[in-house]
């Protein structure tokens, strides 16, 4: 049913809002969503921490955009391609890294993504270095561009939909019930006949997919990526996605993504103080509600109505 | 061939006390409070620009420039852990990493609106003519940090040993229950390792300042490659972080002379990975040495 309604709202908004900054604005939020997603599902529901996911978002997008531009690829061939790539990098960085936990497991991640980002900077040859990778090819389906205004839109948010929807599925199921086990207590998990460490591995990958999947709908949406777009204050700003949204919660990530979406647009207006802002209002969220903008504001509402009802000496939390 | 190598070691060692300080800051607030500060670069950052203006800008006389550069950062650390960290209700490692970024963020935006977009460099401490060691030259630049770095250490080390905030500061490290219970105030003791590990990146900050050119957006790789030091040599071990930092910065001139400088930035990682997967305590970690 939520599905529905979710689905009718991407709809709806798509069919109204006409001009294209706005258009442009929901798409990132789009991408920003499903890059969101992944990461929510690694770190909200397995309690596994990446500070490097931009790594597989830049895979993604550097995988088409090299296969496309140097190679002569057709997108729709890329992409099975570039999903590949990235499940044997995802694999194979998982299988050492997952061994990790905590900090331990947040630096690794970190370094990984240096590491990715030095690479897609530096291998100018086929990456184009610091100036970029221009000319990649937009999606067309026989001859009809999907890249630019609704068509992007629709596309971007029918992915996102599907994602949502095999999130729920996953989140829903045995294996979810096993990750959220593994968030609470690892070993308890183990103990319990969880394969823990299998586990891990496959939602690493799985999230590495989404975030390669945003990647691939990134660069041949703008046509043109550059290393900065994957650097380290971008796995920041993901992980920040997850955190202001709410961990552990499908519907905080699409919040989240919305949030440091729009945020930096509007924040434009600031212009020098913009960072200024910027920091003041990630401290002051994370200060003042730590469980994240959803559960911050179901708890503002719930206390609210307490204080309606019991007007009495209730503790202050 | 080893004239050049020797080069590459003198360079090397000089950048490795400047990551051997950075790395000292994250070490001592990790082992004090068990919190990892993504904002510790923007320390070296504001300790770089306030040693420019006030030593430059401002003419006052070098020693005195290094004292309230260091001391301003040392300030700075010490608002961050009263206004943002401690104001926290509930204190999840994400959530105070989340804040220690924004804090990063936040002190960035400020520099940029004092010091403007523009690099900046400061000359050298003093004008000493260069020796000449086996064919190859050692700045004296080179000679000032390496001091510099050696009088901070052994300071420290006076600190831990000898004074009773000092063997305070390690019970905490130790055991912060433990401590509470024999009366230490650690939430004093953290307020002083969060001044400590920033005046501590400050002078990371004033080191690097005639080596290279100084900017708003210096920090974060500063940071992060002084906190790959941290690890290298094991989170929460002092001599480790010393260590850590000699062995960056010897194997990254290496790595740039011999191979190749497009690989500069990621040598630290490289390494960060290395010791993860083999002994994710680090060289000198936990098991196997006490800090100070």
């Amino acid at each position: 049913m939520r599905q529905f309604t979710f689905a009718a709202a991407i709809l709806a908004l798509g069919l109204t809002v006409s001009q294209s900054y706005h258009l442009q604005l929901l798409t990132f939020i789009g991408i920003h969503t499903l890059l969101a997603l992944g990461l929510n599902m690694l770190m909200g529901y397995a309690g596994q921490i990446s500070l490097g996911h931009a790594a597989f978002y830049g895979l993604g997008a550097y995988g088409t955009g090299i296969l496309t531009v140097h190679w002569g690829f057709s997108p729709w061939a890329g992409l099975p391609l570039t999903l590949a790539l990235t499940f044997v990098v995802a694999f194979l960085v998982a299988l050492p890294m997952l061994k990790l936990s905590g900090y331990y497991l947040g630096m690794g991640t970190l370094g990984f993504g240096m590491i990715a980002f030095v690479v897609f900077r530096e291998w100018s040859s086929l990456t184009g270095g610091d100036s970029g990778l221009v000319g990649i090819p937009a999606l067309d389906v026989g001859g009809v561009s999907l890249s630019s205004g609704k068509a992007g839109y629709f596309l971007v948010w029918a992915c996102v939909l599907l994602a949502f929807f095999a999130c729920e599925r996953v989140v829903d199921s045995r294996v979810g019930r096993a990750l959220r086990a593994i968030h609470d207590s690892e070993r308890a998990a183990a103990a319990m006949g969880i394969d823990t460490s299998r586990l891990k591995v496959w939602v690493f990958v799985f999230s590495a997919l989404l975030a390669s999947l945003a990647g691939f709908l990134y660069a041949h949406l703008v046509t043109f990526i550059s290393p900065n777009s994957f650097d380290f204050l971008v796995s920041v700003r993901i992980v920040t996605m997850v955190v202001i949204g709410g961990m552990a919660s499908i519907w905080g990530s699409l919040l989240g993504a919305a949030v440091l979406t729009i945020l930096p647009e509007w924040l434009h207006v600031f212009t020098d103080y913009e960072m200024v802002v910027y920091g003041l209002i990630l401290m002051t969220i994370m200060i003042f509600l730590p469980q994240g903008l959803t559960r911050g504001i179901l708890d503002i509402h719930e206390r609210s109505k307490r204080k309606d009802t019991a007007a009495s000496s209730a503790p202050r939390s | 061939m080893l004239q050049e190598v020797l080069q590459y070691f003198f360079s090397g060692v000089t950048n490795g006390a400047i990551y051997a300080v950075i790395a000292l800051g994250f070490t001592m607030l990790f082992g004090t409070t068990g919190l990892i500060n993504f904002a510790q670069g923007e320390f070296v950052m504001l300790g770089a620009l306030g040693l420019i203006t006030l030593w430059k800008g401002l003419d006052l006389p070098l020693w005195l420039a290094f004292v309230l550069s260091t001391a301003g950062v040392a300030a700075t650390g010490l608002l961050l852990e009263r206004l943002a960290i401690r104001t926290v209700r509930k204190p999840h490692p994400i959530v105070l990493v989340i804040i220690t970024i924004g804090a990063s963020i936040l002190l960035k935006g400020i520099a940029m609106l004092a010091w403007g977009k523009d690099a900046r460099s400061a000359p050298p401490f003093s004008r000493h003519p260069p020796l000449e060691v086996a064919g190859a030259t050692l700045l004296s630049q080179s000679i000032w940090i390496i001091v510099i770095v050696v009088l901070v250490v052994l300071a420290l080390q006076a600190f831990y040993r000898k004074s009773l905030t000092g063997k305070a500061m390690q019970a905490c490290a130790i055991n912060q229950k433990a401590a509470l219970l024999i009366g230490i105030p650690s939430e004093r003791m953290t307020l002083l390792a969060f001044a400590l590990s920033a005046g501590m990146g400050g002078i990371g900050g004033i080191l690097v300042a005639p080596v290279t050119m100084s900017s708003y957006d210096m920090g974060m790789l500063l940071g992060l490659k002084g906190f790959c030091a941290a690890m290298l040599g094991g989170l929460g071990s002092s001599w480790g972080a010393v260590l850590g930092g000699m062995l960056l910065g010897i194997l990254e001139a290496l790595g740039v002379g011999l191979f190749s400088s497009s690989l500069k930035d990621a040598i630290a990682f490289f390494l960060l990975l290395g010791i993860l997967y083999l002994r994710p305590s680090g060289i000198l970690g936990e098991k196997a040495v006490h800090r100070f």
